[in-house]
């Protein structure tokens, strides 16, 4: 999934200062999963701005709508009759749901209240890991499944650097090294022997290094 | 054993000569006489210098102008480079810009991580790794051809060398790495510091019996320690050290005033050490901003004349 993570009250407050009516809108896949932007932390954050917005002397409506995904045009049609009423539209979906908003309602300012992170996974409950890059030209298959373009601090291909120890990262001792996890799971594999494979330089043209990418799928075309 | 080039480290090392390099860190600023000060310091001593590419990701003085300084005064430098800063077109172009001021020594690295440096918020880039590196350097030499294929005027021809850390994890995989790099293209290694003999001498033992000390000529790793603190803080906050106990204990078994020559005498013993471990060609020693010490610790060794270019050409 895509995870996210709710901004701070502080920042949110800076950006929607210039609006008196204002529509928090969650979405109700990915971020909802993170517990950043579902119908839930609509109504917290709603809560909590119009408490500390109320002690400031500041007046503001606030209103709170969730869409099932933000993503997709006929999702976002339910939020036409809301987003009409207000000034601003405070988005808690990831950057592409923003970004949908804002190119369907092209006359509403619409702004973030989430940091987009990662696409990951929830590793445990409260710990979501980030597991891909979104490179475009998937290589998990060498490497036992465990992606070092996204897993390694320095993208390594070719196996871990001098930096590694006790099985963590250089960078931090929170972050394990993708090629011990790597080597641990080739083991289990039986294939130790793809560690003495030459991975040549990656092609980036797959990636955002390309440019932003489209996908066209002329099946899907009506 | 490998392709002939111009870098005069190759013939010291093909001469069987038991080589001698160090490690020259360039300024935080553009003075070259900074560079000057440590090449004189240097002059004599050793066979190359090796040149930091903007080492702990701290911006510095470029690998390639302080190589050129130390090629004014007459001293071989190898040069260093990382792929944490710049993308394909730009190493391969450096490279290129590098062989035309006369650089005929490449060590090719993937770099600290920027985390560590002063500017934590730069971006990296890691395009290519160190082992793809190589390869690149040695197609160039080998095939005269640049990674797209297109046929290079005049293709470099460099001496081509890559790190290893005997002491970084997974144990099992250093020995795999080493042979990677030296079927990727490399001609020399030089290894992390050594401080931990036992761990070396096990990592030595397993190249050799891959039979890759036979195809690669192995520099190890070799830096004085001045002080108590200086073991301790390199132990415990550098990335890929090892540095046991009773190295430890041994700097802190001396009074202050004395420790660095205790440093010395450690590094002294552990340069007799490895000259004793088949396999080993050289040392390589970083000695960070204390480079008055390396002609004092090369002529204690015993290291000293070192092989002059045309003493090391007629051995060929």
């Amino acid at each position: 999934m895509i995870v996210g993570e709710q901004k701070s009250i502080a920042e949110i407050k800076e950006i929607i200062a210039p609006y008196k009516k204002l529509l928090i809108l969650g979405c109700g896949t990915c971020v909802k999963t993170c517990f950043a932007g579902g119908e839930d932390e609509v109504a917290t954050l709603a809560s909590a701005l119009r408490l500390a917005l109320k002690k400031e002397g500041k007046e503001i409506a606030v209103e709170e709508f969730t869409v099932e995904r933000q993503c997709e045009d006929a999702f976002i049609q339910e939020a036409a009759p809301h987003i009409a009423q207000n000034a601003a539209v405070l988005s808690l979906a990831c950057g592409a749901g923003v970004q949908a908003i804002a190119r369907r309602f092209v006359k509403v300012p619409v702004l973030p209240g989430v940091n987009t992170t990662f696409i990951g996974v929830l590793e445990k409950q409260g710990l979501f890991t980030e597991e891909c890059s979104g490179c475009g030209d998937c290589k998990l298959a060498p490497f036992g499944g465990i992606c070092p373009v996204t897993r390694c601090s320095k993208k390594l291909l070719n196996g871990p650097c001098g930096g590694s120890r006790n099985g963590k990262c250089e960078v931090s001792p929170d972050i394990d090294c993708a090629w011990q996890l790597i080597i641990e799971r080739l083991k289990i594999l039986g294939q130790l022997d793809h560690l003495r494979d030459y991975m040549p330089p990656k092609n980036w043209k797959t990636s955002h290094a390309g440019g932003p990418r489209k996908l066209v799928r002329e099946d899907h075309i009506i | 054993m490998n392709t002939e080039t111009p870098s005069h480290l190759q013939k010291v090392l093909e001469a069987g000569y038991f080589a001698v390099t160090a490690e020259c860190g360039p300024p935080r600023g553009g003075d070259p006489d900074a560079i000057r000060k440590k090449a004189a310091l240097l002059k004599g001593s050793v066979d190359a210098v090796n040149v930091t590419d903007n080492q702990t990701a701290i911006v510095r003085m470029s690998s390639i102008a302080a190589c050129h300084h130390l090629m004014q005064l007459g001293l071989e430098p190898v040069m260093q480079m990382v792929t944490r800063d710049r993308n394909r077109i730009a190493l391969q172009s450096d490279i290129l810009g590098a062989y035309s001021l006369g650089i005929k020594t490449i060590l090719c690295l993937s770099g600290d991580h920027q985390h560590f440096g002063s500017q934590p918020d730069a971006m990296n880039v890691f395009d290519i790794d160190s082992i793809n590196l190589v390869r690149t350097v040695w197609n160039m030499r080998e095939t005269g051809q640049d990674m797209s294929g297109f046929n290079l005027k005049t293709p470099p021809r460099m001496f081509i060398g890559a790190a290893a850390n005997p002491f970084a994890d997974p144990f099992e995989y250093r020995v795999i790495r080493l042979a990677k790099k030296i079927d990727a293209g490399a001609d020399f290694i030089q290894t992390q510091c050594v401080y931990n003999l036992d761990r070396f001498a096990q990592w030595m033992a397993g190249a050799r019996n891959e039979g890759l000390t036979d195809k690669v000529h192995i520099l190890a790793g070799i830096t004085p320690l001045k002080s108590e603190g200086m073991a301790k803080y390199m132990a415990e906050r550098v990335a890929g050290m090892d540095i046991p106990d009773s190295v430890i204990k041994r700097m802190a078994g001396v009074p202050k005033k004395n420790a660095a020559r205790e440093g010395i005498a450690i590094c002294l013993e552990t340069i007799a050490a490895l000259r004793e471990i088949t396999g080993v060609r050289g040392i390589h020693i970083m000695a960070i901003e204390w480079e008055e010490t390396v002609a004092e610790i090369v002529a204690a060794a015993g290291l000293l004349p070192r092989p002059a270019a045309d003493q090391a050409e007629g051995v060929l």
